[in-house]
């Protein structure tokens, strides 16, 4: 029977690589991997998981340098020769080993007003929205976004920019500055343009390389760049 | 919250200046690279290039306009860099980044008023 | 913790780099540009002087490499502009290829006009 080297990260920001070996199995996957070391090998390794079928997103880390859900990545795809690296997810704080403090993610969320704000009330009728509109069709592109930070651990502009408020922040601000029932879109594009916001993207497409759901949060960021430009022109971010 | 979220108009503004410029610059380069490749076939000569541009009002308008536009898109881009590999932001960045400019543009100008005259 | 060259090595990665280097290398360049050409305030025979000091085999190797930088930070540009200002439309994932070729031909075509 074969094995794969392992190397695990252990510890927080300040920490070492741990070695594992593991046996290796057909159809394998590096949450498997993963378990295995917990379970039997060392039962102090903290790592997180949750569906463990591709829907949630927790089980996001870095393998072998590159972010991605460990439940969906096979170990004979990225294995390289019969050796892993695998460690938490990057431009995150770590709370312990392969865990990663998703808090700065959801703040920056937050702080692009990556929220619903309608106006209507249960005394009017639904809105009437039809798929196949231009707005609708760039929102749809982006909602499938399940906050897994892929996005944000592969993104560089995140890591030389710490205010930055990364593709996942800026690609839901692009859902909601795309749907016709929300009424801060003047706000929320204030709120993500600037140096933070979308107009620090280079287009590296790290983030559009790597999602899980196949999302361009590149495509919603220009999206984003364009609809600030004419805010700017149209003297919408006067007030500051 | 830090220098970043200081005035966010007026980054939006030089993102845009520095995209306006580099679509006036892309058919100013054309032009300059076209020129180039020509001009250098059997050899470059000072009195080759002064007699294509002495006295020419269009070479002077062209160029004086070329080194406005560098003038606006380098600095602009150079911010963006020094920020992010030397995380120098701030008001310090930006006045050197201004001072570059003024810099770009009295040199450059002072070229284009060379092999114009 | 941040990423290292394996999560940074594909095409639009690369791009991002010689965009960036291009156009650092070019504003570096200027300088030297608009004081050679400032050599003509004189007369004549000051630039022609620096042409001359200019037409040895190192320096026509700058010459073309200045050449590829300006036109890959040209041609790079125009995919950002398209990129950016444009809705995302399939034929994006070319526009690399085709930047790179239209910049290669240009460092080509005067090269091969210098001799």
């Amino acid at each position: 029977m074969s094995t794969l080297n392992v190397r695990v990260w252990r510890g927080t920001e300040a920490g070492a690589y741990q070695e594992f070996e593991v046996p290796r199995l057909e159809s394998q996957t590096v949450l498997d991997v993963v378990t295995y070391i917990q379970r039997t090998l060392d039962p102090s390794l903290a790592y997180r998981f949750a569906c463990r079928v591709g829907m949630c997103g927790s089980c996001a880390m870095t393998v072998n340098g590159r972010s991605r859900w460990t439940c969906r990545t096979h170990v004979d795809k990225v294995a390289d020769g019969a050796r892993l690296e695998i460690a938490p997810l990057r431009n995150l704080p770590v709370v312990r080993d392969l865990v990663t403090d998703m808090a700065p993610f959801f703040d920056k969320w937050a702080r692009a007003r990556g929220r619903f704000r309608g106006a209507a009330t249960r005394k009017e009728d639904f809105a009437r929205v039809s798929p196949s509109s231009t707005q609708r069709r760039h929102a749809d592109a982006g909602i499938e976004c399940i906050g897994c930070a892929v996005c944000y651990s592969g993104c560089d502009v995140v890591s030389w920019n710490p205010d930055y408020l990364g593709p996942a922040a800026l690609n839901r601000a692009w859902t909601l500055v795309n749907d016709v029932r929300d009424v801060e879109n003047r706000e929320r594009i204030r709120a993500v343009a600037g140096d933070a916001g979308c107009h620090a993207c280079h287009t590296h497409m790290t983030c559009t390389e790597r999602c899980p759901k196949q999302i361009s949060p590149t495509a919603a960021i220009s999206g984003l760049k364009r609809a600030a430009a004419l805010a700017a022109l149209r003297g919408d971010l006067d007030r500051d | 919250m830090s220098a970043e979220r200081g005035n966010v108009r007026i980054q939006v503004l030089l993102w845009t200046a520095q995209r306006a410029t580099a679509a006036l610059l892309a058919v100013c380069v054309l032009v300059h690279l076209v020129t180039i490749i020509y001009a250098v076939r059997n050899g470059l000569s000072a009195a080759e290039i002064l007699g294509r541009t002495r006295g020419s009002a269009g070479w002077a308008a062209f160029y004086g306009l070329f080194v406005v536009a560098v003038a606006v898109h380098a600095p602009i881009g150079l911010r963006n860099i020094l920020g992010e590999s030397l995380r120098w932001r701030g008001a310090g960045v930006d006045a050197v980044m201004a001072a570059l400019a003024l810099a770009l543009v009295a040199g450059g100008l002072r070229a284009v008023y060379a092999v114009v005259t | 913790m941040n990423n290292d060259w394996r999560a940074r090595n594909h095409p639009a990665y690369w791009a991002f780099v010689v965009h960036r280097a291009s156009g650092v290398l070019l504003t570096l360049f200027l300088p030297l540009h608009f004081w050679a050409l400032g050599q003509a305030l004189t007369g004549e025979e000051k630039l022609e002087s620096f042409l001359h000091w200019s037409d040895q085999p190192l320096v026509k190797i700058a010459e073309v490499a200045l050449v590829l930088l300006l036109a890959a930070h040209m041609t790079g540009g125009l995919r950002l502009l398209a990129l950016e200002f444009l809705a995302w439309r399939d034929w994006h994932k070319s526009l690399l290829s085709v930047a790179a070729g239209i910049a290669l031909a240009a460092g080509l075509l005067f090269l091969l006009n210098l001799y």
